[in-house]
C-alpha cells in the first residue's frame, strides 16, 4: 500500500500518522507532509501502520528532517518496529529524531 | 665511530675563520659640521667598513681553502682531544695520528676540540690567518670561548640530524612493510569459497606487520577441495617471503596432482634449493570430497588437526618432515571421513605456544577444550581467540596465529536450493523480498530475517533499476540456498555491476546539504548482512548475500 497520512495537533505538536510503505512512491505524500508541518516547531511521526521503509524512504525522511531542522523544529518518531529502530540507529537518524517507545520493544 | 670535522653549515671548515679572527679596521675620524650630517656621515662610514669587511671575509677569496678530514674511530687524535684544554698548535698533536698528518697536509695550524657534556662532538681546524700573522693569545682565548658555545649547538644539530634520519628511515621501513603486507595479502584467500554443505571460517593474525603463517582453499578440477595450512619458521619479512614462495608452489602442485602426499613431496623438492639455511616450513594438506566427507590428509611436521565429533575431540594423525629440510622426504596419505556435524580445526603453533604472564603455554589441552565446546566453525574461531586473549592478557603475541575451521553441515551440497526470476518492474523488489522470506522461514531469528529482507529488497531494487535498467524483458534471477550454517541469496542481473555509491552516507553532510539525501542502499546491505560478494558470470552480474544461521559475535542484531 502506498503511503497515506493524516495530521492532528496535540498540545502544540503536529502529529503525523503515516500508513503504508515509505519508498519511492511516498515522495509526493511526504511533500504534502512537509507542507502540512511547515509552520510546526514540534513534529511527531507515527509509524504504527508503516510496514516497509527502504533506502529511498530513508532519504525522504532525511529530506523532511532537513527542512524541519532549518527552521529549528524538533522531530520525534513513535511506533517504529525494532528492525526500523535498528536502521534509524545505523543510519544515525536516531541522533536527530527522538525515538519514542518502539512498537515491539 | 666515525667523526667528521664539522662547521656550522656544510660540514667543512674554512681555513681562515670568520669574524672572530679578523681585526676590525680603525674608526673613521673625519669631522662633520652639523649633528644630522654627522649622523649620516657616521652611518655611511659604518656601511663602508662593513662592505670592506665582507670583501675581506668573502669565502670566495682566492687565498681561502677548505680543510676536510675524516677522522677514523680508532685514531689516537680522538683520545688526545677528549682531554685537551683548548686550542692546540698542530705540532703538539700526536705525530702517529693519520688524521694529524692529513690536517698538516691541508695546512691546518690550530685545532680546537669541540666538547660538550664531556663528549667530543667535533673538531675546528684552522689554517694560517689571511693576514699572515700568527694566532695571538687573545685569538686563542676567543676561540676557546667560541667553542664553548659552538660545541653544544653543534651537538644539538647532530642530534636533530640523527633524529631526522631516524624518522626518515622509520617512514621508509613502514612504507616498505605496508607494501609487503599488501603483497602478502594477495597470497591469502580474499574470500573463503562457499562449499556446498560445508562452512569454512578462518582467522589470521601475524605477530608483526607480515607473517609466515598461511592457509589456502583450492577448488580442484575433480570437484574436490584442497585445504592447506602452514607455518614458516621465523617471523616478519624473511618468513613472509618464504610463505609467498611456498603458497605459490602449493597452488602449482595442486594443478598437477590431487594427492596430498605428492603435493608435499613436490613442494619440498622445489623449496629446498631456494629456502634460506635454518628456515623450514611446516604444512598440512587435506583433500576433501564434499558430498561424502572422504578426506585424504598428509602432514609435513605441522600441528595435528582437531575434530569436534559428537561431543568428543579427536585428532587426525600423520607424520612427515617439514618442507625445505631434507631432499627426498616422503609423505603418507591418511584417509578419514569427516562426518556430518564434524568441525575440523587447523591451527598454527601461534596459539598452542603462546605464553601467559607466568610463562605457561596455552598448550594443546586448552586448545582441545575450546574445540570440545564448539557448535560451529565461526563459534570455534571466536572462542579460541577469546580464550587465548584472556589467557595471555598483558603479554605480547609471540607468533603468527592462524585458525581454519571446516564444518560439515547435516546435508552436503545445496540440496535446499530454490531459484526464481522476476521481471524488471519497479517495485518488484518487494516481491523478491517476500519470496526469499518465505523460502528461509525458520532458518533465522526474526530480527535477522528482517535484516535479510531489507538487504534483499535493496539488492533487488538495484538489479531492477540499475543492472537491468528497468527493461521488463530482462529478468532478475534469484537463487536461495540454505545450509546448516548459512543462508545465501544470489541476485543476478544483466548489468555491469552495482553502481557504487560514491560517498559513504553521512547524515551530518546530508542534513547540511553537502551530500544528496539518497545513497543509503549499499550501506544498508553491507550493514545488515554478514557478507556481500560480487561475482561476474558471463553476461550476468551477481550479488551474493550471506547470513550465518548460527548466532555468534558480530551477527546478533
Amino acid at each position: 500500500m502506498s503511503l497515506t497520512f493524516a495530521t492532528e495537533e496535540r498540545g502544540g505538536t503536529i502529529v503525523v500518522h503515516l500508513s503504508g510503505r515509505i519508498d519511492r512512491d511516498a515522495t509526493t505524500a511526504f511533500e504534502e507532509v512537509a507542507a502540512s508541518t511547515s509552520a510546526a516547531t514540534d513534529i511527531e511521526l507515527v509509524f504504527d501502520d508503516v510496514d516497509y521503509i527502504n533506502s529511498t524512504g530513508i532519504a525522504i525522511i532525511v529530506g523532511l528532517l532537513a527542512r524541519a531542522r532549518s527552521r529549528r523544529a524538533s522531530v520525534h518518531a513513535t511506533g517504529l518496529t525494532a528492525h526500523y529502530v535498528h536502521i534509524f540507529e545505523i543510519t544515525r537518524l536516531s541522533d536527530f529524531i527522538e525515538i519514542v517507545q518502539p512498537a515491539d520493544a | 665511530m666515525t667523526r667528521t670535522v664539522e662547521s656550522r653549515e656544510d660540514g667543512k671548515v674554512v681555513t681562515d675563520p670568520p669574524v672572530v679572527l679578523t681585526r676590525t679596521p680603525g674608526v673613521a675620524t673625519e669631522p662633520a659640521p652639523r649633528r644630522g650630517a654627522r649622523r649620516r656621515a657616521a652611518k655611511e662610514a659604518r656601511a663602508a667598513r662593513k662592505a670592506a669587511r665582507r670583501a675581506e671575509l668573502n669565502p670566495t677569496d682566492s687565498r681561502a681553502t677548505t680543510i676536510e678530514v675524516r677522522i677514523d674511530p680508532g685514531d689516537p687524535l680522538l683520545t688526545f682531544l677528549q682531554d685537551a684544554p683548548g686550542p692546540l698548535e698542530i705540532k703538539t698533536l700526536p705525530p702517529t695520528s693519520p688524521a694529524v698528518a692529513r690536517l698538516r697536509e691541508q695546512g691546518a695550524q690550530v685545532v680546537v676540540p669541540l666538547i660538550t657534556s664531556g663528549e667530543l662532538v667535533g673538531v675546528l681546524a684552522l689554517g694560517p690567518r689571511l693576514s699572515e700573522r700568527t694566532y695571538t693569545r687573545n685569538d686563542r682565548r676567543l676561540l676557546d670561548s667560541l667553542t664553548r658555545y659552538a660545541a653544544p649547538a653543534l651537538r644539538l644539530g647532530q642530534v636533530m640530524r640523527q633524529q631526522e634520519n631516524e624518522v626518515r628511515d622509520r617512514e621508509r621501513i613502514e612504507q616498505e612493510l605496508h607494501v609487503a603486507q599488501l603483497v602478502q595479502q594477495q597470497f591469502l584467500p580474499a574470500e573463503l569459497p562457499e562449499l556446498g554443505g560445508w562452512h569454512v571460517a578462518a582467522f589470521y593474525r601475524p605477530a608483526r606487520t607480515v607473517g609466515g603463517d598461511f592457509y589456502d582453499v583450492i577448488q580442484l578440477a575433480d570437484g574436490r577441495v584442497m585445504v592447506v595450512t602452514g607455518d614458516v619458521t621465523d617471523k616478519g619479512i624473511p618468513a613472509a617471503l618464504v610463505m609467498a614462495s611456498t603458497t605459490a608452489l602449493l597452488r602449482s602442485a595442486a594443478e598437477v596432482t590431487s594427492s596430498p602426499s605428492e603435493v608435499l613431496r613436490r613442494v619440498n623438492e622445489l623449496l629446498i634449493p631456494q629456502i634460506p639455511m635454518n628456515m623450514f616450513v611446516t604444512c598440512q594438506v587435506l583433500v576433501i570430497e564434499l558430498d561424502t566427507g572422504r578426506t585424504l590428509f598428509a602432514n609435513a611436521g605441522h600441528n595435528l588437526p582437531y575434530i569436534s565429533r559428537a561431543g568428543q575431540v579427536v585428532q587426525l594423525a600423520a607424520r612427515g618432515m617439514p618442507l625445505g629440510l631434507m631432499p627426498g622426504s616422503r609423505y603418507d596419505d591418511v584417509e578419514t571421513v569427516i562426518e556430518p556435524d564434524d568441525i575440523v580445526l587447523l591451527y598454527s603453533d601461534g596459539i598452542t605456544e603462546q605464553h601467559d604472564r607466568a610463562g605457561e603455554m596455552f598448550g594443546f589441552g586448552r586448545t582441545g577444550e575450546v574445540v570440545a565446546g564448539a557448535r560451529s566453525g565461526d563459534e570455534l574461531v571466536d572462542r579460541a581467540i577469546e580464550s587465548l586473549s584472556a589467557f595471555s592478557v598483558g603479554v605480547e603475541q609471540e607468533d603468527d596465529i592462524t585458525l581454519v575451521t571446516l564444518h560439515r553441515g547435516r546435508s552436503s551440497g545445496y540440496h535446499d536450493t530454490v531459484s526464481f526470476a522476476v521481471p524488471s518492474i519497479a517495485g518488484g523488489e518487494r516481491d523478491v523480498m517476500d519470496r526469499v522470506a518465505a523460502i528461509v522461514e525458520g532458518a533465522l531469528p526474526a530480527r535477522r530475517l528482517e535484516d535479510l529482507k531489507t538487504a534483499v529488497s535493496e539488492t533487488a531494487m538495484n538489479a531492477i533499476e540499475h543492472g537491468n535498467r528497468g527493461d521488463q524483458n530482462l529478468d532478475v534471477e534469484v537463487v536461495v540456498r540454505r545450509t546448516a550454517e548459512s543462508i545465501t541469496v544470489d541476485v543476478a542481473d544483466f548489468g555491469r555491476g552495482r553502481r557504487s555509491e560514491a560517498d559513504i552516507p553521512d547524515i551530518d553532510l546530508k542534513l547540511a546539504g553537502l551530500q544528496a539525501p539518497r545513497g543509503w542502499g549499499l550501506f544498508l546491505v553491507r550493514e545488515l548482512t554478514d557478507r556481500v560478494e560480487e561475482i561476474t558470470d558471463g553476461d550476468r552480474h551477481i550479488v551474493r548475500l550471506v547470513m550465518h544461521t548460527t548466532e555468534h559475535e558480530g551477527n546478533e542484531s
